[in-house]
């Protein structure tokens, strides 16, 4: 069992004059699910953005610490996964060239094994040499959680993850997300109540400042 | 540095499938060439000018084609991809690789273009010609990169490429030319001395400064 902790400290985002939210600290210490909730504009996007090492914050630092020791922004991204509606993958290849590409340029190994049972669940096996372009919505979204779990991150990080799903798509995210929770750090970022359920904490970011711990 | 290679043939492969970048540089240089071609007619144009002109095609070539590493990853959304799957160092090689590659191949079209016609376009020494060339194109390559990935942030794209270069890479432009000049007419190395400290130097400092740079550029 690794022993990845995230810890933020006093955390402010303002982009120009908006204040997002300040005074945010939280630790996580334990593998399991954990959600961020709040209204539309309330910054969990933003939150989670920096939380991944993806944007910077006014104020403030998250630490991404394992075994002790604090793990280096430029190596960051080996450490995360991450899934949400602005990501995009690259439509001019297949879904297999893409994943192929990702762990070339990651510098990892590629593990078929691994990506051929992620494209099995995600019922993706059989379009796996489609081009990205020819995908539905839906299939693009879970299409991204392969890509954020190839690696077989210790932070997953999940911003509205049934966006785009049909139930059927949203009862396997449900049941990776358990699974994943087992073995690592989960992040939902969402609004949607059956997304929130899964989470044993919650962080509840306020209307537009000073944020409540939740859970 | 296989990171950095491994994302050069994804950019690589992505450009003959999309062929994003390559389409506009050969119809620049087209008709870049043939405009400067019948616009001279029959008249003789001095060594100067045959010189000036190499690296005006050049210059706007690359201003036509060099930015698209970073833009069209940024118009395309797959910029937040990117920075899930390498570092800032890895990006910031992986592009500079892709448009070195791109440099050559287009500037070497230009250059035997220019010979096959321009009948000025005469090299007498070879050796400070190739020099030129190699250490004009990393400089280009290096400078066309960075900026690239500034304006890449930015609004108007296409209008800032051109007039945020054009101060940054004037002093190899104006270098360039003048020992294009020297290969031209003949002069030797020792009197080129000068010329060529310059363009390392250059290149030495645009590499660094890029290096230190692309970490605040590239994280919003």
């Amino acid at each position: 069992m690794n022993d990845f902790v995230i810890k933020a400290k006093a955390l402010d985002k303002t982009f120009g004059r908006r204040l997002v939210f300040s005074g945010l600290n939280f630790e996580f210490k334990q593998m399991g699910i954990y959600g961020i909730s709040g209204p539309n504009g309330s910054g969990k996007s933003t939150l989670v953005k920096i939380i991944a090492g993806l944007m910077s914050p006014s104020k403030g630092s998250v630490k991404h610490i394992l075994d002790g020791k604090e793990i280096p922004a430029e190596k960051l991204h080996n450490y995360i996964g991450f899934v949400s509606p602005y990501l995009v993958l690259y439509e001019e290849f297949t879904a297999w060239e893409n994943l192929t590409l990702f762990s070339k340029i990651r510098g990892v190994q590629f593990n078929k094994e691994q990506t051929e049972y992620l494209l099995n669940i995600f019922l993706l096996y059989d379009r796996k040499d489609d081009f990205i372009k020819a995908y539905s919505s839906g299939m693009k979204q879970r299409m991204k959680f392969i890509f954020a779990m190839m690696h077989s991150p210790m932070l997953l990080i999940l911003d509205e993850p049934t966006s785009n799903l049909d139930e059927e798509g949203k009862g396997s995210v449900y049941r990776i997300i358990k699974e994943q929770g087992e073995n690592c750090i989960v992040m939902i970022a969402s609004n949607e109540r059956t997304d929130l359920e899964q989470c044993s904490t919650q962080i509840i970011l306020g209307d537009y400042k000073n944020i409540p711990a939740g859970g | 540095m296989n990171k950095a290679y491994s994302l050069f043939l994804k950019d690589f492969r992505s450009e003959l499938r999309t062929r994003y970048a390559v389409n506009s540089l050969a119809m620049f240089i087209i008709v870049a060439i043939s405009v400067i071609l019948f616009s001279i007619g029959n008249e003789r144009i001095n060594e100067n000018l045959t010189a000036g002109l190499f690296w005006v095609v050049i210059f706007f070539t690359a201003m036509s084609g060099l930015a698209r590493v970073f833009v069209s990853e940024e118009e395309r959304g797959t910029s937040l991809t990117l920075q899930l799957v390498a570092s800032p160092s890895t990006v910031f090689s992986g592009k500079l690789i892709f448009n070195l590659v791109l440099v050559f191949c287009m500037n070497t079209i230009i250059a035997v273009l220019y010979a096959a016609l321009f009948d000025e376009f005469v090299i007498r020494n070879f050796a400070l010609f190739f020099c030129t060339f190699i250490l004009g194109n990393i400089g280009l390559a290096i400078a066309s990169t960075i900026i690239a990935a500034i304006i890449s942030k930015a609004g108007a794209k296409g209008t800032l490429y051109p007039v945020l270069s054009f101060p940054i890479l004037l002093p190899l432009i104006l270098t360039s030319v003048q020992l294009t000049l020297f290969s031209i007419d003949g002069t030797g190395f020792e009197k080129s001395k000068f010329e060529l400290a310059v363009v390392i130097c250059y290149d030495v400092i645009m590499l660094t400064a890029s290096y230190m740079l692309f970490d605040f550029i590239w994280k919003d």
